[in-house]
């Protein structure tokens, strides 16, 4: 059957990419950028997961089927994090309420 | 399609390859389900990490980033021979399958064994581990407790999954030296790499999350 050969010096240097962002990644964190400190580190993270799906994973090779399925994760994966952080990272524009019984609606006049 | 059916051939498929590929999208469904059990964890910690920035900051920094790094490193290389092991399975190479079968156990259980015997033990002893003897005095000590849930929780999920897949390859190698796999039937190697390797991507984001925060103190 069609399976995808790939030759092996493909895979060290995906390894050897893998092993030099990682150095950079720990080397980026110990400099104080604030906070880009985690938008740099997660960039890297995204880059080496990306080289690991693509090559390791052979996505790069798969059907047009398994492209749907991975992208379809990663926009649940997306609807789960915007979501979740649009709540709680607006919650503080609102004012907070009372505490229950102070409210200012007479209920029996 | 060849009149001769292959003996790797399941009857409900019409060829190998439409066999590879219900096996390829019944794994990566799988795995689709697997990023939303850790995105739960990624979010509860994005939330936290958001108000309680300080306290994340200050326990990140109590964390050993040499020996995350170590950890990366060991997991990465797992993965290559992984991969590589994937490769001669589908090559028909029995023997060099079941050597990087080894080599791929072998750094399996060193990740799990630095992470659970010198990590979590080293925390223990500092009493780091929440509701057992956690005992940080300085600013932001429950921040910090916070944190440290996080990082049991999800090192610990991680490296459940680990055991996982350690055991799966165990009875890989089990069947490869049955002489179960050959050039055409290989799929339950390849599928065992997807899993390995996505177990890979979830410490991808695990050490910068874990333990570079901190690590510019």
């Amino acid at each position: 059957m069609a399976a995808h050969v790939v030759a092996k010096k493909t895979y060290f240097t995906v390894f050897a990419t893998l092993i030099g962002l990682t150095a950079l990644t720990t080397y980026v964190a110990t400099i104080d950028l604030g906070p880009l400190n985690i938008v740099v580190a997660l960039l890297i993270a995204m880059c080496k997961a990306s080289l690991v799906v693509l090559f390791f994973m052979h996505l790069r090779w798969s059907s047009r089927l398994m492209h749907v399925v991975g992208v379809a994760a990663l926009f649940w994966l997306a609807i789960l994090l915007a979501l979740t952080l649009s709540d709680y990272r607006t919650r503080p524009w609102t004012p907070a309420g009372k505490p229950w019984g102070t409210s200012n609606i007479q209920f029996n006049r | 399609m060849s009149e001769v059916r292959s003996a790797a051939l399941a009857e409900q498929f019409e060829d190998l390859d439409q066999q590879h590929e219900a096996s390829s999208l019944g794994m990566w469904v799988f795995l689709a389900t697997e990023i939303m059990f850790f995105g739960g964890l990624f979010a509860g910690y994005s939330v936290y990490r958001g108000l309680y920035f300080p306290g994340f900051d200050a326990g990140s920094a109590l964390l050993n980033v040499k020996v995350g790094a170590l950890n990366t490193a060991l997991l990465l290389c797992s993965s290559l021979t992984m991969a590589l092991g994937v490769r001669a399975a589908t090559l028909g190479k029995r023997r060099e399958l079941a050597t990087f079968l080894v080599l791929t156990i072998l750094l399996g259980l060193t990740f799990v064994g630095i992470k659970l015997g010198v990590e979590w033990h080293h925390d223990y002893l500092e009493h780091l581990a929440p509701g057992i003897n956690f005992a940080y005095e300085g600013p932001n000590a429950r921040a910090v407790e916070l944190f440290f849930v996080f990082y049991f929780f999800m090192t610990g999920v991680h490296a459940l999954h680990m055991v996982v897949g350690v055991s799966i390859l165990a009875v890989l190698l089990w069947m490869t030296f049955r002489g179960r796999f050959g050039p055409e039937r290989y799929n339950p190697v390849e599928m065992a790499g997807l899993y390995w390797h996505f177990v890979d991507i979830i410490w991808i984001f695990l050490y910068p999350l874990l333990y570079l925060i901190g690590a510019h103190h």
